[in-house]
């Protein structure tokens, strides 16, 4: 039963194949027209989601380059009179402040201090300015500050130790060293040898304070402190234990250095917080809100493309009404009617779709070999496509094909048989 | 597909009602018609009496305004337009003044059409269709487009077409209507044969000379049989 309804299908396949060679035959420019009208559609569709999609990662990349899920805190100054203190009063952090957060908060998974100072390091007779940052251990996995293979970042016992490491930004480590190795190799900095113990992965970079990280060093925080004696704790980084409890820690923060400093836990102007979290979220549903528009922009203009199917197909079902007739006075069931038809769009659009996807992969692998540099392109990504692209796709196509065939098949499974016999 | 009464055709009061906007039209006013397995009768009847009506109805084109209507043992009333197909796939074979054969197909394809819709293997579809054609001289023309034929051979095709799926009755509108009267000869020929291998024919036909061929002829006029009676000899 099921290999004669299979037998029955490769029939009506068939038949749908010459009923397309006639038609093309004889509408060869509407049907070359309306093939061409998917192509374009499918071709800016897939155009569209690709950059869409590669847009996203690039922010993807971008956005974490900073750290993931990271806040920064900065001392700021109150607005507000508090107990018995005037407004308008600085905030300075102290170093001890970092194991008070820690201690006090269990919402804080991890936090680093950041001393910074701006200074020449020296090799040989080249120096370069740079600003140096001294920071704990956890700075590195905080701030996404990635050592390239053989190199390492600041552990305990250099903080303990209070040791003369130093990690170097990759662009800093470039303008020092060249294109040398460079971990093993010493530097001056304040008159004092510091030993390269890694540099930075390159990374995008799409939020940033005091500068990129490829231009900056950094050093263990005690040594920092040990060398530059005059200088304060400049900033905190953390990150809470999980994104859901990130603003229960950063009120936590407000209490409880609020308590220590003495200023009102709800004057949010004492303290600098910038939750990257707030703005990652954002940046990911700018992405994903620019891909949805540029897809219901393709989709539109394929849903064009389907009415030039629907088009044909309604006068293709006008044409062969007399034969449609004939059919049915045959014995050709509702489904046996409609069945051509509804192929028969199906083919025109997958045969668009084809021609259009081919013609956006090959675009697509021309930009790739473009040799495109700079950090515009960084950011905006190249055209990525990707299985869901593929699916997504198909889904429109297959679904606006079956439209466009559906409706006029319908309308030519109603044909009356004894009028339509008559019809010329 | 034969009845324990030998009845193909059974009509009892049968009454065709259109209505054209306001202005209800009578096109069968009560149309009472037996014809038996084997049989091979003419309807005959001017234009605007009411035999295409009549036709559309036992070929289960439409169904009747009211009445009731037993083909082959089936009565056709109140069924859909899938069953209606079913029915006219397995119990009519249709011919037509105009052939209708599908331009884009051989003369073998448009032979296998029926069997197609009835959804038989392709090895037998082929089989049998071959068959038919062998049947109606054509067995040098199997793959020819009907373009490539003449009118004679056209309709050959067609009758071909009506028979293979063995049906109860052939039901022929005006077959000769297109054809020079050589050709047109040749098919009626062929319906005699057939009738005389025990096939039920109707043919509808206001030409004499083939109408009087048939062995009864009924009149219609004005929606209403006027005469029902063994052709003249």
């Amino acid at each position: 039963m099921s290999a004669s309804r299979l037998e029955v299908l490769r029939s009506e396949l068939a038949l749908v194949l010459r009923l397309f060679r006639t038609d093309t035959a004889r509408q060869t420019k509407r049907i070359a027209l309306t093939v061409l009208a998917i192509s374009w559609g499918t071709l800016s569709i897939v155009l569209l989601l690709s950059f869409g999609e590669g847009l996203k990662r690039a922010f993807h990349k971008g956005k974490n380059g900073i750290g993931e899920g990271i806040g920064i805190l900065w001392p700021g100054a109150t607005t507000r009179a508090y107990a018995g203190l005037p407004s308008g009063r600085a905030i300075s952090f102290r170093d001890e402040d970092a194991d008070l957060l820690r201690e006090r908060i269990p919402e804080i998974a991890a936090l680093s201090r950041e001393y910074a100072v701006r200074r020449g390091l020296s090799v040989g007779t080249k120096t370069v300015n740079a600003r140096i940052r001294g920071v704990d251990p956890s700075f590195g996995e905080l701030r996404n500050i990635i050592p390239q293979s053989g190199g390492r970042f600041i552990n305990e016992l250099d903080l303990k130790e209070k040791r003369r490491v130093i990690v170097l930004g990759d662009e800093l480590a470039g303008d020092l060293f060249g294109s040398q190795e460079v971990v093993g190799r010493t530097l001056l900095l304040n008159q004092s040898v510091f030993t390269v113990i890694g540099v930075m992965q390159p990374k995008t970079m799409m939020g940033m304070y005091s500068g990129p990280d490829k231009s900056q060093a950094t050093v263990p925080a005690s040594t920092l402190k040990s060398m530059f004696t005059d200088e304060h704790l400049q900033n905190m980084v953390y990150r809470p234990v999980s994104p859901a409890l990130g603003d229960q820690a950063k009120w936590q923060i407000y209490r409880v250095l609020g308590a220590k400093y003495r200023f009102d836990p709800d004057d949010t102007r004492a303290l600098g917080v910038w939750d990257t979290l707030e703005d990652q979220r954002l940046v990911t549903n700018i992405a994903v809100g620019i891909q949805m528009f540029l897809g219901i922009i393709g989709t539109l203009t394929l849903f064009v493309g389907g009415m030039g199917v629907a088009n044909i197909m309604y006068a293709v079902v006008k044409e062969r009404t007399r034969e449609i007739g004939v059919k049915m006075a045959l014995g050709a069931k509702m489904r046996q009617v409609m069945t051509p038809f509804v192929m028969e769009a199906l083919l025109m659009t997958v045969l668009g779709g084809m021609l259009g996807t081919t013609v956006s992969l090959l675009l697509m692998a021309a930009i790739a070999a473009l040799p495109l540099e700079g950090e515009a392109f960084d950011l905006l990504g190249r055209p990525t496509f990707s299985p869901a692209i593929a699916a997504a796709t198909s889904l429109i196509l297959g679904a606006i094909g079956m439209l466009a065939g559906y409706f006029p098949a319908r309308r030519a499974a109603s044909v009356n048989p004894a009028e339509s016999l008559r019809y010329e | 597909m034969t009845q324990p009464n030998g009845e193909m055709i059974r009509m009892r009061p049968i009454r065709q009602v259109y209505s054209t906007g306001r202005v209800e039209v009578e096109a069968l006013r009560g149309i009472d018609l037996a014809i038996p397995s084997n049989e091979y009768v003419a309807i005959i009847g001017p234009s605007g009496s009411g035999k295409s009506t009549l036709m559309n109805i036992i070929g289960c084109l439409d169904t009747p305004s009211s009445g009731e209507y037993v083909l082959s043992g089936e009565t056709v009333g109140g069924l859909g337009r899938n069953r209606l197909a079913e029915i006219r796939n397995r119990h009519v074979g249709f011919v037509f003044q105009n052939f209708n054969l599908l331009p884009y197909a051989s003369a073998l394809e448009n032979v296998e059409l029926p069997l197609l819709f009835a959804g038989a293997p392709a090895n037998e579809r082929r089989e049998r269709a071959a068959a038919m054609l062998e049947r109606v001289d054509l067995a040098d023309r199997m793959d020819h487009k009907p373009t490539e034929l003449s009118g004679g051979q056209m309709q050959r095709v067609a009758i071909a077409r009506a028979l293979v799926n063995r049906p109860a009755i052939i039901l022929a509108d005006e077959p000769t209507g297109n054809l020079d009267s050589g050709s047109g000869k040749g098919i009626v020929g062929l319906f005699g044969e057939l009738h005389a291998a025990g096939q039920t024919i109707v043919i509808i036909t206001h030409d004499a000379a083939v109408a009087r061929l048939a062995h009864r002829v009924v009149q219609i006029r004005d929606g209403q049989i006027t005469e029902d009676r063994p052709a003249a000899a």
